[in-house]
């Protein structure tokens, strides 16, 4: 679906990632660790085509992203649901208007009885209403997985999706993207809490990918 | 009904990606306080290069093919002097008439700066002789050459002496007042054009959200076209009734005064400022857009 060849990105202050090739086959489970500031986010904004590689070639459905114009982008971009480490609501809509955001942008038609059953999947039924500012990051994070899944995409990413949750959410939201992934979707979930890596290999097999000095590497045995 | 609201909803843009950007009610009253204004300014523009076109009208066309000759010699030279001019007059080629303005039609010409019970035969008023050309028109300065070698005291008129300045004058006032619509469409345009480059930097966020989660640049435009074009259309149509109302409270254009006077619409004239909103909602539409789509590809 997404397929890496020898992508190597740089901000302009050095290289950050380099010799980076991997393909993410339909229907697999990935996580990617590494410390913070290794490059976890940027991987996945080159995924989604926010960034483009320095050199290299980043291709979704065999194209290269690159060579996407403005519009194709558009359009990949409503196959790929992504959940952001900072969620990116807009806060003047409430809850439910940002989860159905891409349907809403993309022209599409907005179900109220499916968006219910969506909010309530995520167990966000009574803050439908609310605006963004007033829900606590563990609600955010659940809503932007809501919005992330509202367009049935072909592929979730999901940035630190656990990042403001407690042990019993984190494991809640697992049992979300596992539930996703055996509909189909192919998942990449970027993260450093190993206990949720160590949950979901009892429930997926998921391969689990670290970067370390700037290059894509299998991670060891203890996970 | 609903056909017109789908017509609307093309052209404005849907409420949904309205709603997505929020609004700020100071940039608000202040783009619709620009159009209402740039509108007030165009109706008075407007009003001017029509009253002006009328003016010239009437001018050029009040007098066109005739001609008058005056004669001022001492009273009782005057009739000799008459009939010497007809006869010239009746040899001159392009000449269709010429008859001696009698004392009745004299008391009506002085009548509005002398009053209408003015004696005029104690008056020493020239003679007049009014000449009506043929289509095809005579030589003036034939017929005036031989009119002061023939009849010294007469002295051919053919209005066109002091027509034509008035005349170019007119003219002149038209394109300066057809120049500043043109400005005011031009500033108009430009401060839309500011306002909604401000307004799409202030939404910067917004815009990127909207980005990541897959919107074309053609919806994220219309979000921004939509509220700029109602806003022309809302603030021009204040601006356009402000300006009418201003233009029909003036001295009506009937009265004999001219210019001054004669500023404003009349009859169907009326109909022309009502031109105006939709102009404004068209440059508003247009450059809201061009502005939203030029900003969105250099990646803003
Ligand atoms: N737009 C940018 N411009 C310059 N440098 C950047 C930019 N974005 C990220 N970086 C730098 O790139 C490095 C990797 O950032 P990134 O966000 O990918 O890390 P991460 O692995 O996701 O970290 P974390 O676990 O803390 O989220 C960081 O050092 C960061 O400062
Ligand atoms: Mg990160």
């Amino acid at each position: 679906m997404i397929g890496f060849d020898n992508v190597a990105h740089d901000f302009g202050s050095g290289a950050l990632l380099s010799e980076l090739t991997l393909e993410l086959t339909a229907g697999s489970f990935h996580f990617l660790t590494g410390p913070s500031g290794a490059g976890k986010s940027t991987f996945l904004k080159l995924c989604y085509g926010e960034l483009t590689p320095t050199s290299g070639t980043v291709s979704f459905l065999g194209r290269n992203i690159a060579g996407m114009n403005r519009d194709e982008l558009a359009l990949m971009r409503r196959d790929i649901g992504v959940v952001h480490q900072d969620c990116q609501f807009l806060d003047h809509l409430t809850l439910a208007e940002n989860v159905a955001l891409p349907l809403a942008v993309s022209g599409r038609r907005i179900d109220p009885g499916e968006l219910a059953e969506l909010l309530g999947w995520v167990g966000l039924s009574n803050q439908a209403q609310a605006l963004p500012p007033t829900l606590s990051g563990g609600e955010r994070q659940r809503g932007a997985l809501a919005r992330a899944v509202i367009m049935s995409p072909r592929i979730l990413l999901a940035d630190e999706p656990s990042g403001n949750l407690d042990h019993d959410l984190s494991m809640r939201l697992l049992t979300l993207l596992v539930e996703l992934n055996r509909l189909g979707t192919t998942v990449m979930i970027a993260t450093h809490d190993l206990a949720l890596i160590r949950a979901a290999k009892t429930q997926v097999s998921a391969r689990v990918m670290r970067i370390k000095d700037r290059r894509l590497h299998p991670a060891g045995a203890d996970l | 009904m609903s056909r017109l609201s789908t017509v609307l909803a093309r052209l404005l843009g849907d409420t949904e990606a309205d709603k997505v950007v929020p609004r700020s009610g100071l940039a608000l009253w202040l783009t619709v306080f620009t159009a209402a204004a740039m509108a007030f300014l165009s109706v008075l523009a407007l009003a001017m290069s029509l009253a002006t076109a009328r003016l010239a009208d009437r001018w050029s066309g009040a007098f066109e093919g005739r001609a008058t000759i005056l004669i001022s010699a001492a009273p009782e030279a005057m009739g000799v002097q008459a009939q010497r001019v007809l006869d010239i007059l009746a040899v001159t080629p392009g000449v269709a008439s010429a008859h001696v303005v009698d004392q009745g039609e004299m008391r009506r010409l002085l009548a509005p700066w002398f009053g209408a019970r003015t004696p005029i035969e104690s008056l020493p008023v020239p003679q007049l002789i009014d000449v009506e050309e043929t289509p095809a028109g005579f030589d003036a300065a034939g017929l005036a050459l031989r009119l002061a070698a023939e009849v010294p005291d007469a002295h051919l008129d053919d209005h066109q002496r002091w027509r034509k300045p008035l005349v170019q004058a007119a003219a002149r006032i038209r394109l300066v007042s057809v120049l500043s619509l043109i400005l005011i469409g031009g500033a108009t345009a430009a401060m839309l054009t500011l306002a909604a480059l401000a307004s799409l930097a202030s939404h910067a966020r917004v815009i990127a959200v909207l980005k990541l989660i897959g919107a074309r640049d053609a919806y994220i435009a219309r979000a921004f076209v939509r509220r700029f074009t109602l806003r022309s259309l809302i603030g021009a149509g204040l601006g356009t009734s402000a300006g009418m109302i201003a233009l029909a409270t003036l001295p009506g254009a009937s009265a004999p005064g001219g210019l001054l006077t004669g500023l404003g619409f009349s009859g169907l004239q009326w109909l022309w400022p009502l031109a105006i909103p939709p102009l404004a909602a068209i440059i508003g539409f247009w450059v809201t857009r061009t502005a939203a789509l030029h900003r969105l590809r250099r990646g803003e």
